[in-house]
């Protein structure tokens, strides 16, 4: 029997819906997931956009936290996009104190990077080494500051004053953008997400 | 596609009402709130001089607030800031956009700048915020460039009856145009009294174009739990918190309840000892040219 691949986006606060559509775009299962027991139906699981300071609160509230930090220990494959990316680092800039984060991802990454949301903006990326540059959305967007050795980055900014700054990693299981893909109508980097979760063990 | 980077466009003007959704938006007078409400896990605050509560008790004419209170405030926390401005009032929208809050509320809760119109917001880089009692209301202020419709209430009453009408008459509205033959659409544009495009849109897609938050008497964890499951995408809550007993219980109750709004045992626990709500006034106790939904055109 053939068991359609289920990926999850943690739907605590944030833009799940747009991640559960791309999902559905790319011919898998999507659930919101808000529990401890619904990390068990998934294969991969997705942190949205949204406020991180509010996320990792209910996530802590709800128990979520040491869960899902023990399956991203395990090779459990995550993908966060902008507050996600600053969920997923294992060191954040310009956080509230003692500012909570899943980790696993070795980058410092500087939460708000381009400013309040007048500065909020849409530009061209490179992703990897596709000739046709992706839709970049950065609101309130976070920046990469700095990786370690075994991170790859995937997604740089094309131009303008920011040209060459890193917004996408990967980094083994785990992958995030500083930009929101889930708010194009381009699939790539939710194709890039399930091919990693129908490579991994999960 | 250019290499430059375009701010103030729709997308990111939408988009960041998006990233708002399943959150409350706690309104706040000073830095201490501000930091109350983000450690509670407000998604954004609302910078005011007077909470509704306030505003509605001392009368007088009620505008934008002191650019020094919400500096202030946007030094406080490091989630989002919204500010209002009264409804036509665009100087005070561009004295905002100046000090960089994140979102402009033009509000009915201040008093009205100009009877006949709104600001016209694409002007602005800035994305606006605007309330509607009924889907016609919403889709003006969609063609006047808002990026986000709340549902109007009767703010600072501690009153939901209104919060509910209004985003129950939305939403039937919206299933109605839905309903409807492809023909039917034109006389559908004339009577909501809105843009034909738009009218389609929503049509075809069965929903509004942006993130529709309820507001106005949101007061409990329970009003919360309710008008999310009424179909709002997420809440603000005014007066609701800081004229209540215990505001940082209260604050984080709220936002649990909004989370977790279809999950009753979730909501009844956060319900507990809360303490006093703020003490209210019903809706049908206000004369009615008090009244702020009739505020708005």
């Amino acid at each position: 029997m053939v068991t359609r691949t289920t990926i999850g986006v943690l739907a605590l606060q944030g833009g799940v819906r747009e991640h559960l559509v791309a999902l559905d775009l790319c011919g898998v299962s999507a659930v919101p997931v808000k529990t401890v027991e619904q990390l068990d139906l998934i294969q991969g699981l997705i942190l949205p956009g949204g406020e991180s300071t509010t996320i990792i609160k209910l996530a802590s509230q709800y128990e979520l936290v040491e869960p899902i930090k023990e399956r991203i220990r395990s090779g459990f494959p995550v993908f966060g996009s902008c507050a996600g990316m600053i969920l997923l680092a294992d060191h954040i800039e310009a956080g509230t104190a003692d500012q909570e984060t899943f980790g696993g991802l070795d980058a410092v990454v500087q939460r708000n990077a381009f400013g309040r949301q007048t500065e909020s903006f849409e530009t061209p990326l490179r992703l990897d080494n596709d000739m046709a540059p992706f839709p970049g959305v950065f609101i309130r967007a976070p920046l990469v500051m700095s990786v370690g050795s075994g991170v790859n980055v995937i997604s740089t900014i094309e131009g303008g004053a920011y040209a060459g700054r890193v917004v996408g990693i990967e980094q083994e299981n785990l992958m995030a953008t500083a930009f929101h893909p889930e708010l194009t109508p381009d699939l790539r980097v939710h194709h890039r997400f399930v091919k990693m979760v129908n490579e991994s063990q999960w | 596609m250019s290499s430059e980077m375009s701010t103030g466009t729709s997308r990111v003007k939408r988009g960041m009402a998006e990233m708002l959704k399943g959150g409350v938006i706690m309104d706040v007078v000073t830095p201490d709130q501000a930091k109350i409400a983000e450690d509670a896990g407000a998604v954004a605050v609302m910078a005011l001089e007077r909470v509704p509560a306030d505003i509605r008790a001392e009368g007088g004419v009620s505008r934008m607030s002191d650019p020094d209170m919400i500096d202030g405030i946007i030094a406080a926390v490091s989630i989002p800031v919204m500010a209002k401005a009264r409804i036509g009032h665009f100087a005070e929208a561009q004295i905002l956009q100046s000090l960089g809050v994140d979102y402009i509320d033009e509000s009915e809760v201040l008093t009205p700048a100009d009877y006949s119109h709104h600001i016209d917001k694409w002007k602005f880089t800035v994305p606006f915020v605007c309330g509607a009692t009924n889907l016609g209301e919403a889709l003006r202020r969609l063609t006047e460039g808002a990026a986000m419709i709340r549902s109007k209430g009767e703010a600072g009453t501690g009153d939901v009856s209104n919060a509910v009408t209004h985003m129950r008459r939305i939403r039937d509205e919206v299933t109605r145009l839905a309903s409807l033959p492809a023909d039917e659409l034109f006389v559908a544009a004339k009577e909501l009294q809105a843009p034909y495009d738009l009218v389609a849109e929503v049509a075809r897609t069965g929903s509004l174009p942006t993130v529709l938050f309820t507001a106005g008497g949101i007061a409990t964890p329970a009003d919360a739990a309710m008008m999310m499951q009424l179909g709002a995408d997420g809440v603000f809550v005014g007066s609701g918190i800081f004229k209540s007993g215990n505001p940082a219980e209260r604050a984080h109750a709220i936002v649990q309840a909004t989370t977790h709004f279809d999950n009753p045992d979730v909501v009844a626990k956060v319900s507990r000892g809360l303490g006093e709500a703020m003490v209210g006034i019903n809706v049908a106790d206000i004369p009615v040219h008090h009244r702020l939904e009739d505020r708005g055109w």
